[in-house]
């Protein structure tokens, strides 16, 4: 297919764009009480109709939906970084033993140190998802060879379930460490401090830029191990570069939002069907970006759902993303052949 | 893997200059009209040596506890000699308990074994197509919502894990299955199944999430004849199938299209293969919940201890029980006062046992 007869790619971005600034509106406007879209964007834009909705939309729903748009893209992005980093369709940001390395830091911070302020546990839990994805990359560094995507998944396999175990065990010892462990393992984006996205926004952008820089090299690693040598790129450095890059953005988003980590594994596959519609091929200077736009949309669109489908009970985000996206991901299965692990 | 098995290269080594096919080191063959097979000793001894050892942790298992039995006391008690009270201990405490333990271990070694043949996948395990999730799913949404049904835990892991087991295949079935399609449509399924359980968890009260936690971790205490019973009655059934399958199991290690060539009806025998890994699975989870890494790990220990290029089924059963039942014994003496969940120990022996295998097969080469 040329370009001329698909989607071009700028009228792709341009949509994918219109239908998250729609998601962000509608994720300020819905909720416990819905404010009419008109007030919104009054409010938005400094002419506030009273008091009470500028309090709602700045102090909870623009910190909200921030935090959704922060970190979907993260998690999207890492997702793709890694399906690229480790030729494995099936791979996932929270492969590296991230997911689980804070779910360890939360239940230990809780048991041990007491429960501190609200979001103290955040900086344990990403301490904790860094300090296992650097014992992962090491333990998959072992032996001659270096490291292999095989070997990095098998570490993360190995790890991952220490630490699960670990988890178990405090958490069925320590009733308080279940209980912020229960809330955070749901993942959802309600109850955040509206400094939270600032505050893990430096990492993300640093996360980012790693990212987007690996792209070209991606394309190459794309081609196996030995063709991307013979390209000259320097493997090791550009999987250093990579699991530095999924360690900032996952960790960070993980940490705050809990481990929503499938939409790391559907959104590229997404990303991918897309890309192949608009005539651009697997290449990663676009899926990586693609992965950042549309991943916040399948976050935000949960979100929203999981706000009003059950008022005045909220379902988390977490819980209807693997509702939403475990039967897309077993339709995609079912349609298209993936490449083999 | 470190040790290729003699028979998958008959053509490397086949016939001898005399015209009769010779037989490679470390084997024998066995011809006994109308029986013949081949016997690898090594593989012989390794499973004697493993039931010896999983039939010392039993016994050891039975004696400790808060009313300390001798070995000897066990032994005899088993016989049906001793004490009024030793002997109520034994048969209604300890006995179903240590039961449990082994069927289950060797539920999920065997399980594990076929499973990783099928697939050709040494991270292949029963939990990996959603059984257990959807097991972990029944019975939280059991203890959450009340929706018992006057079933109990027991069967409602068994729902579960069945009725996960079926839509996987039905989902999977697309004129015909692969492994492969099996494997990713489970692993869609029991992120919805873990999503469903985690929703469940954050909306039960405290004492509910609790419960439910110490299942979904994988557990022996208070397990009883009627956990042993439904267990042993259907393995009774399921492992002898289990192992009559085991050659034809072997082409399909092949791929699917030279395991048809070679005569294999491929459909029919990975339909019957899942069936009886799943049973296992399913009604070993139902007795004592999804005890982590027993499935993955024991089949893959088995194998290195018998240097034999598949994971042997008998050798993995055998593992499976000798993880659980060692894993339950340090579980109930780690700290005392408390039982932990057998589940948490297989979990934290289970990680370095993998990373052990890792480095060993980078150490070969072969690992990649």
């Amino acid at each position: 297919m040329t370009r001329s007869e698909g989607l071009r790619p700028a009228f792709l971005v341009a949509l994918i764009g219109v239908v998250l600034v729609a998601l962000c509106l509608l994720s300020i406007a819905l909720g416990a009480r819905n404010i009419p879209l008109g007030q919104v964007v009054r409010a938005l834009s400094g002419h506030p109709p009273d008091q009470l909705v500028e309090n709602v939309i700045w102090s909870v729903r623009v910190p909200r939906t921030a935090l959704g748009l922060a970190a979907g893209a993260a998690l999207g992005l890492s997702g793709a970084l890694m399906q690229a980093l480790t030729r494995n369709p099936l791979a996932d940001p929270g492969l590296l033993g991230v997911s689980a390395g804070a779910a360890f830091a939360i239940v230990l911070s809780v048991a041990v140190l007491g429960f501190g302020s609200l979001f103290g546990y955040i900086w344990f839990s990403f301490a904790g998802a860094f300090v296992a994805s650097v014992v992962v990359f090491l333990l998959g560094r072992l032996g001659r060879s270096g490291l292999t995507p095989v070997k990095l998944a098998l570490a993360g396999v190995a790890v991952t379930s220490l630490l699960t175990s670990l988890t178990s065990a405090i958490v069925l010892t320590n009733p308080e460490a279940l209980n912020r462990y229960r809330f955070w393992a749901a993942g959802s984006l309600a109850d955040q401090n509206g400094d939270v996205v600032l505050r893990i926004l430096p990492f993300l952008a640093a996360g980012a830029l790693l990212a987007l820089a690996c792209a070209p090299a991606l394309n190459s690693l794309a081609l196996g191990d030995d063709v991307a040598a013979a390209l000259g790129r320097r493997l090791g450095l550009i999987r250093l570069q990579g699991v530095v890059a999924i360690t900032l953005l996952t960790g960070a988003a993980v940490s705050v939002i809990g481990p929503v980590v499938f939409i790391g594994l559907v959104i590229p596959h997404v990303a991918r069907i897309l890309a192949q519609h608009a005539g651009l091929g697997p290449d990663h200077r676009w899926l990586l970006p693609l992965s950042a736009l549309l991943a916040p949309c399948l976050l935000l669109a949960a979100d929203i759902v999981g706000r009003v489908a059950a008022r005045p009970v909220e379902i988390q985000a977490g819980i209807l993303i693997a509702f939403i996206g475990g039967p897309f991901f077993i339709a995609l299965v079912r349609r298209r052949r993936l490449a083999e692990l | 893997m470190t040790h290729p098995a003699p028979v998958q290269h008959p053509s490397v080594n086949g016939a001898s200059p005399t015209g009769t096919p010779r037989i490679p080191f470390r084997t024998f063959r066995l011809a006994v009209p109308p029986v013949s097979g081949i016997v690898r000793p090594r593989l012989v001894l390794v499973c004697l040596a493993l039931a010896v050892v999983t039939f010392l942790v039993f016994c050891w298992g039975v004696a400790v506890g808060d009313f300390p039995i001798g070995l000897t006391g066990v032994v005899r008690a088993l016989a049906g000699y001793g004490d009024p009270g030793t002997l109520l201990v034994v048969r209604e405490l300890r006995l179903p308990r240590a039961l449990v333990g082994l069927l289950v271990g060797v539920a999920f070694g065997i399980s594990g074994a076929l499973f990783q043949t099928m697939t050709r996948n040494p991270l292949a395990s029963p939990d990996m197509i959603g059984l257990t999730e959807g097991a972990g799913t029944a019975v939280v949404a059991g203890i959450v919502l009340g929706w018992d049904g006057g079933l109990g835990v027991q069967s409602l892991g068994l729902i579960g894990a069945l009725a996960t087991a079926l839509l996987v295949y039905a989902l999977a079935w697309k004129g015909g299955t692969t492994g492969y399609r099996i494997i990713l449509v489970g692993i869609g399924v029991s992120w919805i199944c873990t999503s469903a359980t985690d929703y469940l968890l954050a909306r039960g009260e405290r004492f509910q999430a609790q419960a439910a936690l110490g299942w979904l971790v994988g557990n022996l205490n208070g397990r009883d004849w009627n956990h042993v019973v439904p267990l042993a009655a259907v393995m009774a059934g399921l492992v002898p199938v289990a192992l009559l399958l085991g050659r034809l199991m072997r082409t399909l290690q092949l791929g699917d299209d030279v395991a048809a060539g070679l005569g294999t009806r491929v459909q029919p025998v990975r339909l019957a293969l899942l069936l009886a890994g799943v049973g296992l699975v399913a009604f070993g989870t139902a007795a004592a919940g999804p005890i982590a890494f027993v499935a993955l790990a024991a089949p893959q220990i088995a194998q290195r201890l018998a240097g034999t290029a598949w994971p042997p089924p008998i050798a993995s059963g055998l593992a499976g029980a000798l993880i659980v039942l060692s894993s339950d014994l340090i579980a109930r003496n780690l700290i005392s006062g408390t039982e932990l969940p057998v589940g948490i120990v297989t979990g934290v022996i289970g990680a370095p046992v993998l990373l052990w295998l890792l480095v060993r097969a980078n150490r070969s080469g072969s690992g990649g």
